[in-house]
């Protein structure tokens, strides 16, 4: 009767996997994230010290080190750190460490992620987000803050076919569901 | 679909990412301590609620989450222009600017182009 009292966390999405012959989707692994809010004046200093420059152009994401961080606002970072095995509080230790002011709030598990690629990714992705995705307009290494279906998600293009799409985890249910039927119009449309 | 500018995110994007967010251009009186009831319920509860032209916040809720405002016309509820909240009110684009604006807009729908009522 060993462990009986040791609990494992699992993911919100463990175990899903979907897709169609254009399109895989796949629960991101565990990540750690923060809500990253900074005044203009201070970027520099929170830049330094997380080891990412922060974008200041709209719909920018800049990565280091393992580390990508995703213009939300004029004043709004979403930080997401792949580099460990765990979730730790790396990212909140360094924010702390620039000693400039700021607002970070650890949002590690309330985000879930989705990785969707293949050639119908943006297919799918536009079964229920309004943005235009043509790599003109959205690039990749583009993200935003958008609308997916009835919840809110935000997008990141890490390559010409692949998306990341991070969803709050009590929605994660529904936006795999609506991904899945998005990438099943994907391939009869193809 | 309807677009709508954001200032922040410098781009059209669906209304969709947007919500309405009231009368812009309201200042809050300095002295509310001191003011009579009427003047609160005044600066409080009335709105002017005009048709046609109105300047009104809108906020990009689910993009940068900025507050900003907009010059839209409430009959044919085109957005005129957008601008950052903080701004005084800014004069409307001539009514040149305003068919030049709707002509890059005009979208071709079936109606216009296949349907009877060409």
């Amino acid at each position: 009767m060993a462990d009986l009292g040791t609990a494992t966390r699992a993911l919100p999405l463990a175990g899903f996997h979907g897709g169609s012959s254009t399109v895989r989707l796949e629960a991101a692994p565990p990540a750690e994230r923060i809500s990253l809010r900074v005044r203009a004046e201070d970027v520099a200093a929170l830049s330094g010290a997380l080891g990412v420059d922060l974008p200041v152009k709209p719909k920018t994401s800049a990565s280091a080190n393992g580390r990508t961080a995703l213009w939300l606002g004029p004043d709004e970072w979403l930080m997401i750190d792949e580099s460990g095995t765990g979730i730790g509080n790396g990212l909140m230790q360094a924010a702390q460490n620039s000693g400039a002011l700021h607002s970070a709030a650890d949002v590690s598990h309330r985000n879930t992620a989705i990785l969707v690629s293949g050639t119908g990714a943006d297919k799918a992705i536009n079964a229920g987000c309004p943005q235009d995705l043509s790599l003109k307009e959205f690039p990749v290494g583009a993200c935003s803050r958008t609308i997916f279906g009835k919840v809110e998600i935000v997008l990141l293009r890490t390559a010409e076919d692949a998306f990341r799409v991070e969803v709050w985890r009590s929605f994660s249910d529904y936006a795999f569901g609506l991904l899945s039927e998005g990438a099943r119009d994907a391939a009869v449309g193809k | 679909m309807l677009l709508i500018h954001c200032p922040y995110c410098e781009e059209d994007r669906s209304e969709l990412e947007f919500r309405w967010a009231g009368e812009a251009h309201i200042a809050r009186p300095e002295n509310i301590a001191a003011i009579t009831d009427e003047e609160f319920a005044e600066y409080f509860f009335l709105r002017n609620n005009e048709k046609g032209l109105t300047y009104e916040r809108w906020r990009h809720i689910h993009g940068c989450g900025r507050f900003f405002n907009a010059a839209r016309d409430t009959v044919s509820d085109r957005f005129l222009m957008t601008y950052k909240a903080g701004l005084p009110k800014q004069p409307i684009p001539t009514a040149e600017e305003t068919a030049a604006i709707a002509e890059e807009k005009t979208v071709e729908t079936w109606e216009a182009t296949e349907g009877d009522a060409r």
